[in-house]
């Protein structure tokens, strides 16, 4: 704890916040997109935003490996997962998720699906060596963080030659995701969302490094800093995000230098390269089918595509008219934006997928944030 | 199986059945360590004698797994669990009953340390188990045990709690740190697999509510801050109380130990689990002579005064962050972690 506590001194982030509000010049807005949830995690917890000059604005972008997941592929997972003797296996954000027609892994799991909880993939590969009279599925999800260990699960399933394991996978990449939100034109041009700068991914950027990174700068001439997940971190690398606006510099910077490598993990990388090969396109909430920015199983390892092994087709999904979370997830609204927003749906009662996950703009909002939009306070609603 | 050691041996569902098995297990077990003159096993009620007065009663059920954790089991967790519903209540509890359900297959081994666990706790905490009940369920039915434990108490002449008492000004204190009985659990649950020398705080609360009651009889209320953590606490009295309540983050008593616990598992120590814990407001004029009266007593040594109640029509619980900022602190939406209680 030591450590980390160090990036969450009191003193320091005053001193940031001081120099910040110093740095920042009057009458021009800052509108910096915070790719991950991560980072909106933090900021949120840690009120870091009562420490920013009112025209630091934050903008949440899609970085929720729970958010981002269209309703289609969680239709699928409860499909397959409802199938006799499946045993899906999941982690636990995905549990509460709602998908089409008011279904979700829990609501299947209380019908009598078997649905598993699980922490890790090795767990779902020893649910799978335990039940050989099983088919135990694992609902792979998230960005590049999660996708190493799937490869780990995949690669020790065929040394032990488990015939009764497979992945369905929803793996996604964060470069094509900061693209698309960039480059889409309907997006650009009907919701105008104005950035001028990225707080790049902390983790994600531990895996694949920071060069992906230099294509946004120079192609974009937007500023990137790749910043830790504490609110020391996050504080620094707005600072460094405001200097880089103010000179009017674009350049990839790695505030995260404890961890994140130019190059990054390189054995984390093969590991993937041998097992997932690209997607020629995948659809993501709120982005839409974005090419090139999602993986699946290479063909050798076709056995543990649970997508092939049971046929698995998608099914029309059923989204909720009123729900913003597609609009949220591309930085066009924020979550008190939405009609529904502590209204209908609320951590408890979850409409849109933004507001199951800790890491969900909506539930951060509500969790930690809510008093700013309150009927009785006078603050101003963000 | 007639004259059972409990040494070895499985529970069967003749030890439900109302049959020789059932009475051998009642008599030689329950009733030998539960011991005390209320339970002779041979009636189906206890007749106390009460005094005037008010009477606290609280029903609580324990199906915490696993059974066994470091720092208790669901045994002393049972005793409790229910005398700190009780004692919350400004009472001094006297009895408990006890109902078992029991699954077939359960370790006699087990159950006995299970009852022997009670009663140590009952003892500690100076109540009697004065009645019970065992009910045995098939294989699969049930898991390993479950516990429903019912307290009786006297009420505390001129106490009168509630969480409706907080009044803009109180000031809000905890008796030591937080979240360590979740994280105890926790770490004993599989698949989570992490070793961890945080072992829980199941206490009987009786005797420190006691003496902040003898210190400070003026007391708004109290509340243990078990599922849910403090944070669910602290939004019941919001909303009871109809006020707003402020905390402080550096004023927060939490084991470095389970900081790192709850900081590898993505949790927070303000929604994880305390069951040996009280939540005390007490108006501002007597924070430090609560404070006092806590921390003189051997499970309040690490109390501590956290915040204040204020006026808010939203009744929101915040927390002045000890980055220096603010935030939320809203009740825990759903649950994804094992049984704890």
């Amino acid at each position: 704890m030591k450590y980390v506590e160090d990036f969450r001194a009191p003193k320091l982030a005053r001193a940031l916040a001081a120099r910040i509000a110093a740095e920042v010049e009057s009458g021009r807005d800052y509108r910096l997109m915070e790719f991950c949830g991560g980072h909106t995690h933090a900021i949120f917890r840690y009120g870091v935003k009562d420490l920013l000059p009112a025209n630091v604005r934050m903008i949440h972008g899609p970085g929720c490996p729970v958010c981002v997941l269209p309703i289609t592929r969680l239709d699928m997972a409860i499909a397959l997962a409802r199938r006799p003797k499946v045993t899906l296996c999941t982690y636990g954000d995905m549990l509460r998720v709602p998908g089409s027609r008011k279904q979700s892994l829990l609501k299947a799991r209380a019908e009598g699906a078997d649905i598993r909880m699980v922490g890790s993939t090795m767990d779902a590969i020893r649910l799978a060596e335990e039940n050989p009279d099983r088919e135990v599925v694992f609902f792979a999800i998230g960005f590049e963080t999660t996708t190493p260990p799937t490869a780990v699960a995949i690669k020790a399933a065929e040394a032990r030659g488990l015939a009764n394991f497979s992945v369905f996978c929803n793996h996604v990449l964060t470069p094509a995701a900061i693209t698309n939100i960039l480059e889409a034109p309907e997006i650009r041009q009907m919701e105008a969302v104005e950035i001028d700068g990225f707080l790049g991914p902390a983790h994600v950027s531990v895996v694949i490094g920071s060069q992906p990174y230099d294509y946004f700068a120079e192609e974009f001439r937007k500023p990137v800093v790749i910043a830790g997940f504490e609110p020391i971190d996050v504080m620094q690398s707005i600072l460094m995000l405001v200097r880089q606006i103010n000179e009017g510099r674009a350049e990839v910077e790695n505030q995260y230098t404890r961890a994140v490598t130019p190059a990054g993990n390189a054995a984390a990388k093969a590991l993937v390269a041998e097992v997932f090969e690209l997607r020629r396109t995948f659809e993501w909430r709120g982005l839409g089918r974005v090419p090139y920015s999602a993986f699946r199983l290479r063909d050798r390892f076709a056995g543990f595509d649970a997508e092939r092994r049971f046929g698995m087709t998608p099914d029309r999904a059923v989204e909720n008219k009123a729900c913003d979370c597609p609009k949220i997830l591309r930085g066009a609204a924020v979550p008190s934006d939405c009609r529904l927003f502590g209204k209908q749906c609320t951590p408890q009662t979850p409409l849109g997928s933004c507001m199951v996950s800790d890491e969900g703009a909506c539930a951060a909002y509500y969790k930690y944030g809510r008093r700013r939009a309150a009927p009785n306070r006078r603050e101003a609603a963000e | 199986m007639r004259h059972a050691t409990f040494d070895n041996g499985v529970v069967e569902m003749s030890h439900g059945a109302g049959g020789r098995d059932m009475a051998d297990l009642i008599r030689h077990l329950f009733v030998a360590a539960f011991d005390n003159p209320d339970l002779t096993g041979e009636e189906d009620q206890a007749i106390l004698s009460f005094p005037t007065g008010r009477m606290a009663i609280s029903t609580d059920g324990f199906v915490v797994s696993p059974m066994f954790f470091p720092g208790g089991d669901i045994g002393s967790l049972a005793v409790n669990g229910t005398v700190n519903d009780v004692a919350m209540g400004g009472a001094d509890p006297v009895a408990l009953s006890c109902s078992f359900i029991l699954e077939e297959g359960l370790p006699l081994a087990d159950l006995s340390r299970v009852v022997e666990s009670m009663a140590t706790a009952a003892r500690a905490a100076g109540v009697r188990i004065v009645t019970g009940d065992t009910k045995v369920v098939e294989r699969g039915k049930g898991d390993g045990i479950f516990i429903t434990t019912t307290g009786f108490g006297q009420v505390r002449e001129g106490v009168s709690l509630s969480a409706r008492n907080g009044r803009p000004g109180d000031v809000v204190l905890v008796s030591g740190t937080l979240g360590d009985h979740g994280v105890a659990v926790m770490g004993r649950r599989e698949g989570f697999d992490f070793d961890t020398d945080i072992v829980s705080d199941c206490a009987a609360l009786n005797g420190l509510a006691g003496a902040l009651l003898d210190a400070v009889p003026q007391t708004r209320l109290m509340r243990d801050p078990t599922r849910g953590g403090l944070a669910a606490v602290l939004n019941e009295i919001a909303e009871a109380s109809r006020v707003g309540i402020t905390i402080r983050e550096d004023a927060l008593p939490i084991r470095a130990g389970v900081a790192g616990a709850c900081e590898i598992l993505g949790l927070d120590p303000l929604y994880v689990a305390n069951e040996g814990k009280l939540v005390a407001v007490v108006p501002p004029e007597h924070a430090q002579a609560a404070l006092a009266a806590l921390r003189a007593h051997p499970l309040g040594a690490e109390a501590a005064i956290i915040g204040e109640l204020r006026a808010d029509p939203d009744h929101f619980v915040e927390m002045e962050t000890a980055f220096g900022g603010r935030r939320m602190v809203d009740w825990i939406a759903g649950e994804q972690l094992p049984r704890i209680c």
